[in-house]
């Protein structure tokens, strides 16, 4: 099924939540929605789902105009980020509860049930109430809700945000295999990069209200438009500093200098903007070779197998998520090197005009 | 030896609250149980009665009258408080200035003393001067609670719901405050009718609040007494003699302490199992 945006906005008591947005969902596809918590995400859903009605612009399903459709009519499912069941139903008939209310043969609605819940691995819990069941599982069981009822749109409003590390790499794995069988369009919010980039497909990235790009996820991923496109899809937030480039060597303001090549060589002269990820900012021991920054350390959190090393570089604030244990003296001056490869610049007005990873 | 240790430092520590109970509590529940085996007379003398008393107490006429009257009171205020204060707590508004307004003017019966509740009402339901009664004589209704059994009934059942209502609606309201929006919309997107929301999410989210709201009501109404007194005395006649009000006249008005007695203890025992029951069936098929 296809779902289209058009010209879509929501204004509520004079404050713009959603603006002017156009957007074409990817037909049968994965698509993400990436944003921090209040860009819009859980909004732009509502929106789809009828939930709320837009205050301009219209909502197309497959072409046909439902923007004033009521929600029940539209065909669609939604898992949230809380673990919605009936509390004090079954789970068999929680799962079998929107097939009851189409009205559908008692003997269907079993053997639906139990397909559903035996592909979400909840087939020996169906007598159970969802409160007797673990997090991971009660969200299974909203998820087979959603399932089961065989709707055109499944929105999935970030259903792994509230349960444990593990059971979130469990369920994210099984997800897309879940939903790809199946021709319908689903659309997932999240606010981790990593989980949009682990689930692929087709990303949009929402920025206060807005999607400022909307394509394969990797694309998005690898040539942001915008700063703003590249800071969602950045966690920890994308570093950030200005610089001049005079002929082929940039600059920033206090004298680090290197030289470059490719996509930035071919740009005018001028200042811009360097955008690096915190993981293409490794600490450097040799000599002052290529882009070598120095920068007071603030923090250093060690975390496993990374640490992550917060410094000042001329007044901003940069991460550098090291690989490997690395101890650093807080206050110390500390060398690290940029991946010249995987940077890239931003012009003053914010949007992209060169990236180095083609 | 540690262990020990610690279980000292523990007594230690329950110990001012161990105090306090057996002053407020246990020192003078077990007064009245002495009272309730023994006959008094003047000059403190006792005589040791055995159960004669509880049996007395349990096969008199006047006892089973005042508990049927007791028993008839309490549910037919529990039948009309709890799901009028489901469905005003429904009605209110969630969110914005009205839904605070709703919570002060639901608050207020709440501030007010019992007694002065009762004089509130006496005067309000006076058939001469109040406005109330007054107004009901003038529309032709024969309203006299002071001579009317039925009247008297009425005006306290109307107290008890103005002054008591509110509780179950606060109470109601904070449990549907509680539940996310995230299952209306659920309900919403599945189809649900408003039936099957308030069936399938509102009432099973209301459980606990209600169970609370159910017991508190109870025992409060089971133990009424100023009203009553303050309305009618428990007149006309015996008609508004609830349990307590009974109780009183005989361990105050007769100073009959040992039917006194043993008349508190079986009614405490009552409030205690009916309050039982009502918690075991209420949360009965309550999730492990």
């Amino acid at each position: 099924m296809s779902l289209t945006l058009k010209n879509v906005s929501l204004i509520v008591d004079g404050q713009t939540h959603i603006y002017d947005t156009t957007v074409e969902l990817v037909p049968a596809g994965f698509n993400i929605l990436l944003g921090t918590t209040l860009s819009g995400k859980t909004t732009l859903m509502r929106l789809m789902a009828g939930l709320v009605q837009p205050s301009s612009g219209r909502i197309l399903f497959n072409g046909d105009d439902v923007t004033g459709v009521a929600v029940q009519k539209r065909n669609v499912s939604m898992v949230y980020q809380q673990f919605i069941n009936y509390p004090n139903m079954s789970v068999f008939d929680n799962i079998a509860s929107p097939l009851r209310l189409s009205g559908l043969a008692r003997a269907e609605i079993r053997k639906r049930v139990e397909t559903v819940a035996d592909l979400l691995r909840l087939g020996p819990f169906l007598k159970r109430k969802p409160s007797a069941l673990s997090g991971g599982q009660q969200q299974r069981c909203a998820m087979a809700r959603a399932l089961v009822k065989d709707s055109d749109l499944v929105l999935l409003d970030e259903p792994l945000a509230n349960l444990d590390y593990k059971l979130r790499e469990e369920l994210r794995d099984e997800l897309p295999r879940l939903f790809a069988a199946r021709e319908r369009t689903v659309v997932y919010a999240t606010t981790e990069p990593s989980e949009a980039l682990l689930l692929g497909g087709y990303t949009a990235a929402l920025h206060e209200g807005r999607i400022t790009q909307f394509g394969p996820t990797g694309d998005v991923y690898r040539h942001p438009v915008d700063k703003q496109t590249a800071s969602v899809f950045s966690d920890p937030p994308i570093n950030l500093i200005p610089v001049t480039k005079t002929g082929e060597r940039l600059q920033t303001s206090h004298g680090a200098n290197w030289r470059v090549y490719g996509a930035f060589r071919d740009l005018g002269d001028g200042e811009y903007e360097l955008g690096v990820r915190p993981h293409h900012v490794q600490p450097h021991d040799g000599a002052g070779d290529g882009a070598v920054i120095e920068g007071r350390v603030q923090v250093a959190e060690i975390s496993g197998s990374e640490s992550m090393v917060h410094f000042d570089l001329e007044g901003r604030p940069w991460v550098s998520l090291a690989h490997g244990v690395r101890a650093f003296g807080v206050g110390e001056t500390a060398r690290f090197k940029i991946d010249v490869d995987h940077s890239m610049l931003f012009s003053p007005q914010g949007e992209t005009v060169a990236t180095m990873r083609a | 030896m540690s262990a020990k240790t610690t279980n000292q430092k523990a007594w230690l520590l329950v110990a001012p609250v161990v105090v306090l109970v057996a002053f407020n509590a246990v020192i003078p529940l077990m007064t009245v149980v002495n009272y309730s085996v023994q006959e008094t007379f003047g000059d403190n003398l006792f005589f040791f009665e055995g159960m004669k008393w509880f049996e007395e107490v349990l096969s008199s006429e006047r006892f089973h009258d005042s508990l049927l009257r007791q028993l008839q009171f309490t549910f037919i205020i529990l039948a009309i408080e709890v799901p009028l204060g489901v469905a005003i707590a429904l009605a209110m508004p969630r969110r914005g200035f009205w839904a605070s307004v709703c919570l002060v003017l639901m608050a207020m019966p709440l501030l007010i003393p019992w007694n002065v509740v009762g004089a509130m009402w006496n005067i309000f339901a006076l058939p001469d001067i109040g406005l109330l009664g007054k107004t009901l004589n003038a529309m032709g209704f024969d309203y006299n609670f002071t001579r009317q059994p039925f009247s008297a009934w009425a005006t306290l059942i109307a107290m008890d719901v103005w002054h008591w209502t509110s509780l179950v609606v606060l109470l109601s309201y904070a449990g549907l405050s509680s539940i996310p929006d995230a299952y209306y919309q659920a309900a919403r997107i599945d189809g649900a009718s408003a039936w099957a929301v308030f069936r399938y999410i509102q009432l099973p989210k209301l459980k606990h609040v209600l169970t609370i709201a159910v017991l508190l009501r109870f025992m409060d109404s089971f133990n009424i007494y100023t009203e009553p007194f303050v309305l009618t005395g428990g007149g006309p006649g015996n008609s508004t003699t609830l349990l307590s009000l009974d109780l009183v006249k005989i361990a105050l008005g007769q100073f009959d302490l040992g039917p006194a007695a043993a008349m508190s203890l079986i009614y405490f025992l009552i409030i205690l199992l009916f309050s039982w029951i009502f918690y075991t069936v209420m949360t009965r098929g309550e999730d492990r």
